[in-house]
């Protein structure tokens, strides 16, 4: 195990005969990365020749993909108030496994991040029990209850990477308004759940045949698109930075292209669970397929891989979100919303190189390079003197998930006995190995 | 004429009913046709038969309903069965256990044949998937009440001789409504026309894709209708103001002699009841001739006597 005992000591790592891609320098080509002192030496055909520093790991990748270290934007987490879903070491874990280096946190929790101290309190657990970089987002209004913002300032000192409601929408749009007046003095990102309150209201899933049949109540697409359109053009009011934390069907994709070709300050995310499944995937009332906003028509889950394509669509995140028995385990109705998803985030993405063909780099722009950019992040690229948060893996591996091999604490994962074809090998952060071998004890 | 009967029961190949999506047309038959044997069997002075003896079902209602829960409850005893009745208030399920443990629960008692209403659409197919006996749906949410669908086709049938054919014009609340949602499948799986009449607040989404004509107007609607099936306004259900008051709903959407008066003359109403007459159905229609109401009662119990007979064929022996 002297690898592990390097890692430990942030011993120098070289991959060699890698493909490196590195979306942040439109980098997709053959190469050798070197690590040293927790940094990025050399990254790319020109460090080929390079001499391994002393007492270097060297890897053999075999054509195999190493790319930077994934940046999750949205991230729902247990701790404090839930830990039996999620805490933040076990959040960690799952993500090493998957290759995300970095969970943006969201403030639903219990209690809410909505004070400079809870923020700090976040940094500090996570220094103190994660394996990979956690930045708390804090929310925009205090206790998520839409109405008056929070000390955008102080959590921004705090270590606030950027301001959300989480799950939440904020119904008000003077509210919206001034906070996004406010939000802008301060360059602080606002990232939001579009879905307008009062038609979303009751609803469990995407209104339309398929709800119908069901027999359940419809959420219709215009709730997402109203919200949208209102939040677009208080951004342009504004000047604000304003990223849609989620969007789902073809026509908030238009919305979105719409605003950024007129030069606003708006990006938009998207979960994995909508690139890569539709309402159909609910069948008999499954429960884990229930989420916010709900799944949609498959010709809109194809009109989102377009929008991802072309750009309208900045980022991809796992939306993950751990639920137990307790949440889940009840009639459609009834259930929570959410799934799981850091450790599928990858294998579940390369479906759309694939299948889809979505080409690898723009893939994996969505989650190095363009959060780091919203963000402000150092991470999210392979560039000489930027931290070694680096994957490795193979982007062609057939493997099967199964329950057993979840490692979140919650089961909650819509792609349960999904086959996938693309597994992580490794990760690093900051140059150490967190997966396969956790480099803290257990 | 015991063991005709069974031999009928036992070519229905199902162990359970959670909706009529998913019987053939076929199927629906032999349940129809062991109602009607049922009907003569409750009609008799000696009601009583043994197919169900030694059998245990629990009706399990987690919302209320004196007629349906009182109808499964007769069809049980009528066929032999030892009946509980289970009422659940929804508020003490979710303080406490989850519908899975409740099912546990109950699974642990042995029971042969469950009947299950539940407020939750899909509910009753997840109690369903964990436990071992026969279930029967006694209507779930807004998605299916199969055996309201298969009362009202044998009353239907019983009069007009036969399902296909007919056109049948179902009128109100069609968005919250199981009954219309099982109606739809069964009677086009028989071969009816079939029309919705109801405010367009009060339609599903997409209610087109569901093999039904689309009308907003009573008297457009009801037009040469074989049948009119009027359905309750669940005042109760629902969370937003659907329609304005009850006086602009009846005027507009209340079943009178009037708007009756452009169906064929010799067509029939119907109403899965409770009624509330003056809101979706005048007095003097309720009461009147032309009236099946009280007669789907009747049914109701024949209906679930088959249904509960033909599951109960397949129960183990041993």
């Amino acid at each position: 195990m002297s690898g592990d005992a390097n890692a430990a000591n942030g011993a120098p790592v070289v991959l060699s005969n890698a493909r490196i891609v590195d979306p942040a320098r439109d980098l997709d080509a053959k190469g050798t990365v070197i690590i040293a002192d927790g940094v990025i030496q050399a990254a790319g055909p020109d460090a080929d020749g390079k001499a391994a520093p002393a007492g270097a790991e060297v890897i053999d990748c075999a054509d195999k993909v190493v790319a930077p270290g994934l940046i999750d934007m949205r991230v729902f987490v247990g701790e404090p108030g839930a830990e039996h879903r999620e805490t933040l070491r076990s959040a960690s874990k799952a993500a090493s496994v998957g290759g995300v280096t970095t969970l943006i946190t969201m403030p639903d929790t219990d209690p809410v991040i909505d004070e400079p101290a809870l923020v700090d309190y976040v940094l500090r657990r996570a220094h103190d029990t994660a394996i990979v970089r956690v930045h708390p987002a804090a929310a925009l209004t205090k206790g998520l209850e839409g109405a008056e913002v929070t000390e955008i300032g102080l959590l921004k000192e705090a270590g606030a990477v950027a301001f959300t409601d989480g799950r939440h929408s904020i119904a008000n749009t003077r509210v919206m308004q001034r906070l996004m007046t406010y939000a802008n003095h301060f360059d602080a990102l606002i990232m939001h759940h579009p879905q307008d309150v009062n038609l979303s209201e009751g609803g469990v899933m995407n209104m339309g045949e398929t709800a119908s049949r069901l027999g359940l109540m419809g959420i219709p697409v215009e709730a997402e698109i109203i919200m949208l359109e209102r939040d677009l053009r208080l951004a342009a009011m504004t000047g604000g930075k304003y990223h849609a934390a989620q969007i789902s069907c073809g026509e908030s994709a238009e919305i979105v292209r719409a605003a950024k070709a007129r030069g606003h300050r708006v990006t938009a995310g998207i979960s994995i669970n909508h690139l890569t499944l539709n309402e159909n995937d609910i069948g008999p009332y499954r429960t884990f397929f229930k989420m916010s906003p709900p799944l949609k028509l498959e010709e809109d889950r194809r009109a989102m891989v377009e929008a991802l394509r072309d750009g309208a669509i900045d980022v991809i995140v796992s939306s993950h979100d751990p639920q137990d028995v307790e949440t889940k385990r009840h009639p459609f109705p009834e259930a929570a919303d959410g799934a799981i998803g850091l450790e599928t985030l990858l294998p579940a993405a390369l479906r759309l190189v694939h299948s889809e063909y979505v080409p690898l780099i723009t893939v994996l722009r969505a989650m190095t390079s363009r959060p780091a950019e919203l963000l402000g992040l150092e991470t999210g690229t392979l560039k000489p003197g930027a931290p070694a948060d680096v994957i490795l893996f193979d982007p062609d591996m057939p493997w099967v998930l199964s329950k057993e091999d979840i490692v979140s604490r919650s089961k909650n994962s819509p792609f349960e006995d999904a086959r996938f074809q693309g597994k992580v090998l490794r990760t690093l952060v900051a140059g150490r190995t967190v997966h396969p071998y956790s480099v803290r004890p257990a | 004429m015991t063991a005709h009967i069974t031999d009928n029961a036992a070519s229905f190949p199902h162990r359970r009913l959670l909706g009529i999506e998913g019987l053939q047309p076929s199927e629906i038959l032999t349940l129809l046709d062991l109602a009607d044997q049922a009907v003569e069997v409750s009609r008799q002075i000696e009601k009583k038969k043994a197919v169900l003896r030694g059998r245990t079902q629990i009706n399990l209602f987690f919302e209320a309903s004196t007629r349906t829960q009182s109808s499964f409850e007769l069809a049980g005893k009528r066929l032999g069965a030892d009946v509980m009745n289970m009422s659940v208030a929804s508020s003490s399920v979710k303080k406490g256990e989850t519908l899975v443990d409740t099912a546990a629960t109950l699974n642990a008692m042995h029971p042969d044949l469950l009947v299950v209403r539940h407020h939750a659409a899909g509910a009753v197919r997840l109690l369903a998937d964990k436990v071992s006996c026969s279930v029967v749906n006694a209507g779930d949410g807004a998605h299916e009440h199969p055996t309201q669908a298969l009362l009202d086709a044998l009353t239907m049938r019983r009069h007009k001789g036969k399902i296909a054919g007919l056109t049948v014009a179902i009128c109100g609340d069609i968005r919250h409504s199981r009954v219309a949602r099982s109606n739809f499948l069964l009677l086009n799986a028989l071969g009816a026309r079939l029309r919705v009449i109801s405010p367009p607040t009060l339609l599903p989404a997409a209610v087109d894709r569901l093999g039904v004509d689309v009308f907003t107007d009573m008297r457009t609607g009801l037009k040469d209708a074989d049948i009119v099936m009027m359905l309750r306004l669940q005042r109760e259900r629902m969370n937003g103001s659907f329609v304005p008051s009850v006086r602009e709903y009846f005027r507009y959407w209340g079943l009178d002699a009037e708007k009756l008066s452009y169906a064929k003359e010799d067509a029939l109403v119907m109403h899965p009841g409770p009624m509330n007459r003056g809101v979706e159905i005048g007095p003097e229609i309720a009461d009147g001739p032309r009236s099946l109401i009280r007669e789907q009662v009747e049914m109701g119990v024949a209906v679930r006597m088959a249904v509960l007979e033909a599951l109960a064929a397949h129960l183990p022996n041993k």
